[in-house]
């Protein structure tokens, strides 16, 4: 067909823009709760769409749960349980899960530990025993320890060669004081994972991995009466009590300097972080600041976004998160520039958060963030595995029983007001802390200019500190 | 498990399935165009999914950046992404904007050309850049993505070349380059469309037809050049990139029969049993007792002409050589080779197979993706529902049998990595011998 004939066939036009029907309900699904006498909870979500389950087994043995010198430990405690368990080594343990199907992930993040897995709904039983035994009998053999902790020392080598990796480090360490759990990686440092054996390890374990301490989730085709009876025989007889955890500094705020140049020469970027200490999980203001941070940063059509990638061109993508922990996780813009564009990137972005905090965003960029939260959150519950994830947020920050019913009215409730007092209280542009990973020789001085005061260059190995 | 199935075409071409479900009220669209990488013209790499790029730009009815919001503001997740022989566009919604996203697949796939202008053409040249850089340049073993097909595919070959592009051939992209792409490969007979979630399927196809029947039928594709290759490649190659890396790390590459074919699923299954999970024979032999590496991997590309590459990928230890951990991943392939797999290694494989097939199918985006995957390729969404039964059919002999044609010492393409200070003495003559290949 020739061109003009094609444009002909397409002369009936473009179809009219069309209206949304009417919305069809959705209700967060149902779950159930039960405590056994020992004290270990467990929560059920019945969805029998297909015949599989997901088991989140949330322990509270995350790292601000270490003691100082001890960081890494939970993470390396958490993975360690996949190492051998009840007579089992740990290629036993995986060929045992592996056989009927599916494969156990156990880590430990900043305020839990997770072992979690998908399994067929039949095989649940065979791995609800096998996931017992690794929370009751785990072995820690010395090999393993060894094993473990030297593939996390290769994993922190590989990070220095990560510029993306370099520059979540050293903001992390350029936001929290020395000494602030926050301040170091959830999975240790160098000097520190290097300290650890398996006497540290076990004594984590026994202090924090107890009955009192632990919730079992299930999320699929598995009923509250069948999941009880399975918990009653496999954790019935588990006892002990958890110690309390040693005080210690977690999210407390730097004094150090304000702009930081980690030395990665001839990088065709610069990899970026602004930011701060940002709130608490807990925090009143968690709805008002989660609509601010869509508008400023969080969504693809949010301002940071649109500025830095389509109306500049100066990166792939840009975005802003709130962290949200237990304590007071970091508030950070990430981005990642074209090394000549690095001090415009960072012009833009301050002026992107003056903006937020100087005048009401429009009811246009409010129902836009609205509107996605609250339209979005059905399609995010959709498998098993995030139900599951859902409920183990319930319990890591003891959120009300209704938390997911409640989002959706939530959201839509926050106010043009409320987003401006959440922008005025919560960004603190006299805090920003600013980290770039890229060639010190042509971002240096651009930066420098910036903020008026000389930046500071460190090298990509510097120590990791803080602890 | 078996997912509803439904099909139908329109008049000019458009290939529709259709797979109710009304477990939420969602509803998840999916359009393949048959084009990729492959597709692209010399000079112009990178070309396939720099257009990807400009199809979020508008288009007569939409405004630039108006299809992020306009699907964001009902509530939906959206993207775009570019492989080899294929590019895709998706969306997940309510189920009660299911017309907004036809609408915008249609209007773009209609009417993208008057909305296309030299700035949006510029920036998004920049973003593109600026994502290569991010995801290669800058990034510790980034060139692996286009020295592996480089490396694994003759230089005429359509699979050879870059699918993120050259800089200077993205710089070289105009708006007449867009302006044929779109007339040549944006046509509704190129294309697939999926819908899967809640719907009711009579609207639905109401609503397809609206909205994209009146788009005209495209004056047909250039034929690929002839794809098929060897079933191996004929001789080791290799190829030693030091790269400001720590560790070393070799990605270890074999011909394997093409994605769907007969033979494919023994393929499949001898690539579980060599590295997915930790009870693989990787993890297990290099990770867990020898301890000369940290992470040990498998995948397939799963290209459905010339030839499927199946691709172990290994991270060594500080203290392990590159050659130490270049002779242990092939004494690994060797033993295979020669010794065949138990029957309990296919066991646990088709069992990981099987349920990851399961779990994927949970998600109406994952449904609707995998029905415009088997309809573009083999001109049937409802194979969908029988890759389970096709895993679970593989035999010992039949993994044993792909295991001696295919892991012999003349089908492995070796791309190491090597830190820089640590690059070994012969390196430089083997880079002039790849170059030169």
């Amino acid at each position: 067909m020739s061109t003009a004939a094609r444009e002909e066939g397409r002369a009936s036009g473009p179809t009219p823009r069309p209206l949304p029907s009417a919305p069809r309900s959705y209700r967060f699904p149902r779950f159930e709760r039960a405590t056994l006498a020992n004290g270990l909870r467990l929560f059920v979500a019945t969805v029998p769409k297909l015949p599989l389950v997901s088991i989140s087994a949330v322990i509270d043995a995350g790292a601000t749960a270490e003691r100082e010198g001890d960081e890494g430990v939970a993470a390396l405690t958490a993975q360690l349980l996949l190492e051998g368990a009840a007579g089992l080594d740990g290629a036993a343990l995986a060929d045992r899960f592996e056989g009927i199907g599916t494969s156990v992930d156990a880590k430990a993040d900043w305020d839990s530990a997770i072992v979690s897995l998908t399994v067929l709904a039949e095989r649940l039983g065979e791995a609800l025993s096998l996931v017992r035994d690794m929370l009751r009998t785990p072995a820690f053999p010395e090999r393993e320890v060894a094993r473990l902790r030297d593939e996390r020392l290769s994993e922190l080598l590989q990070r220095r060669a990560e510029p993306g990796a370099i520059a979540d480090d050293q903001f992390a360490r350029a936001v929290y004081a020395r000494g602030a759990r926050y301040a170091v990686p959830a999975g240790g440092s160098s000097e520190s994972v290097r300290r650890l054996a398996s006497g540290s390890v076990r004594r984590f374990y026994e202090q924090r991995y107890q009955p009192a301490t632990t919730t079992v989730v299930l999320a699929g085709d598995v009923t509250m009466a069948g999941a009880r009876t399975l918990a009653d025989a496999l954790f019935g007889d588990w006892s002990g009590t958890q110690a309390p955890a040693d005080p210690r500094a977690v999210d407390t705020a730097s004094s150090g300097s304000l702009v930081r140049v980690v030395a990665k020469p001839d990088a065709p970027q610069s990899e970026l972080r602004v930011g701060h200490v940002g709130l608490p999980r807990r925090h009143p203001d968690y709805f008002a600041v989660t609509v601010m941070n869509a508008v400023l940063g969080g969504l693809f059509s949010s301002r940071i976004n649109l500025n830095l990638r389509e109306a500049h061109g100066y990166t792939y993508g840009a975005f802003s998160a709130f962290e949200w922990r237990r304590n007071a996780g970091p508030f950070t813009i990430h981005t990642a520039v074209r090394s000549d564009v690095t001090a415009a990137a960072v012009q833009e972005i301050l002026r992107e958060i003056d903006g937020m905090r100087s005048a009401p965003i429009d009811e246009a960029e409010l129902t836009l963030a609205t509107s996605y939260l609250d339209g979005v959150f059905p399609i995010r519950y959709e498998t098993t595995a995030a139900i599951a994830t859902a409920l183990s947020n319930l319990v890591i920050h003891d959120l009300p029983e209704d938390f997911y019913d409640e989002y959706r009215e939530r959201i839509r409730s926050v106010t043009r007001q409320d987003v401006l007092r959440a922008a005025q209280q919560h960004l603190h542009p006299e805090q920003l802390r600013i980290v770039a990973a890229g060639d010190p020789a042509v971002i240096t001085g651009p930066l420098s200019e910036l903020r008026g005061a000389p930046a500071e260059i460190v090298r990509p190995d510097a120590s990791e500190g803080g602890a | 498990m078996q997912i509803a199935i439904e099909t139908f075409r329109l008049d000019n071409g458009l290939f529709v399935t259709l797979s109710e479900d009304h477990t939420a009220p969602i509803v998840a669209v999916n359009l393949w165009y048959h084009v990729g990488s492959a597709n692209e013209r010399p000079g112009r790499t990178g070309f396939a999914h720099l257009f990807e790029h400009m199809l979020f730009q508008g288009s007569a009815s939409v405004g630039a950046n108006e299809h992020f919001e306009l699907i964001q503001r009902a509530g939906g997740t959206l993207n775009g992404s570019t492989w080899l022989d294929r590019t895709n566009y998706f969306e997940t919604v309510p189920s009660n904007q299911l017309e907004l996203a036809l609408w915008l697949e249609a209007n773009r796939m209609g009417y993208l050309l008057p909305a296309m202008t030299q700035q949006k053409l510029d920036t998004q040249r920049d973003v593109v850049q600026n994502e290569r850089r991010w995801s290669m340049d800058n990034q510790p073993y980034g060139s692996w993505w286009e020295r592996l097909p480089a490396l694994c595919f003759p230089p005429d070959h359509p699979f050879h070349h870059s699918l993120i592009g050259s800089m200077s051939d993205l710089d070289a992209a105009s708006l007449e380059d867009i302006e044929q792409f779109f007339r040549t490969y944006y046509t509704p007979d190129n294309a697939v469309l999926s819908i899967a979630g809640d719907f009711d399927p009579a609207e639905a196809r109401r609503l397809v037809e609206r909205h994209f029947s009146p788009i005209p039928r495209g004056a047909g594709k250039p034929p690929l050049p002839d794809m098929t290759l060897p079933p191996t490649l004929e001789g080791a190659l290799r190829d030693v990139v030091q790269d400001d890396v720590v560790l070393p790390r070799l990605f270890l590459a074999l011909r394997s029969p093409v994605f769907g074919s007969e033979a494919y699923y023994a393929a499949s299954v001898c690539g579980a049993i060599l590295g997915m999970k930790k009870g693989s024979r990787l993890y297990r032999r290099l990770v867990r007792e020898r301890q000369v590496a940290s992470e040990a991997q498998s995948f397939t590309y799963d290209l459905t002409k010339g030839s499927d590459l199946l691709v172990l990928d290994v991270t060594g230890r500080p203290e392990t050589t590159p050659e130490q951990l270049e002779r242990a991943v092939h004494e690994e392939v060797d033993r295979m080779h020669e010794e065949g797999v138990t029957a309990e290694e296919v066991a646990r494989a088709v069992s990981l197979i099987e349920t990851e097939l399961l779990v994927s199918l949970q998600s109406a985006g994952d449904r609707a993706d995998k029905l415009s995957l088997f309809a573009t390729y083999f001109g049937d969404p409802s194979l969908v529902n029988v890759q389970a039964e096709r895993h679970r059919a593989v035999t010992v002999e039949q993994v044993n049998a792909f295991a001696r044609a295919r892991l012999g010492p003349e089908n492995r393409a070796s791309l190491l990595y090597v830190p820089r200070e640590a690059a070994p003495a012969t390196t430089a003559r083997e880079l002039a011998e790849a170059g030169a290949r």
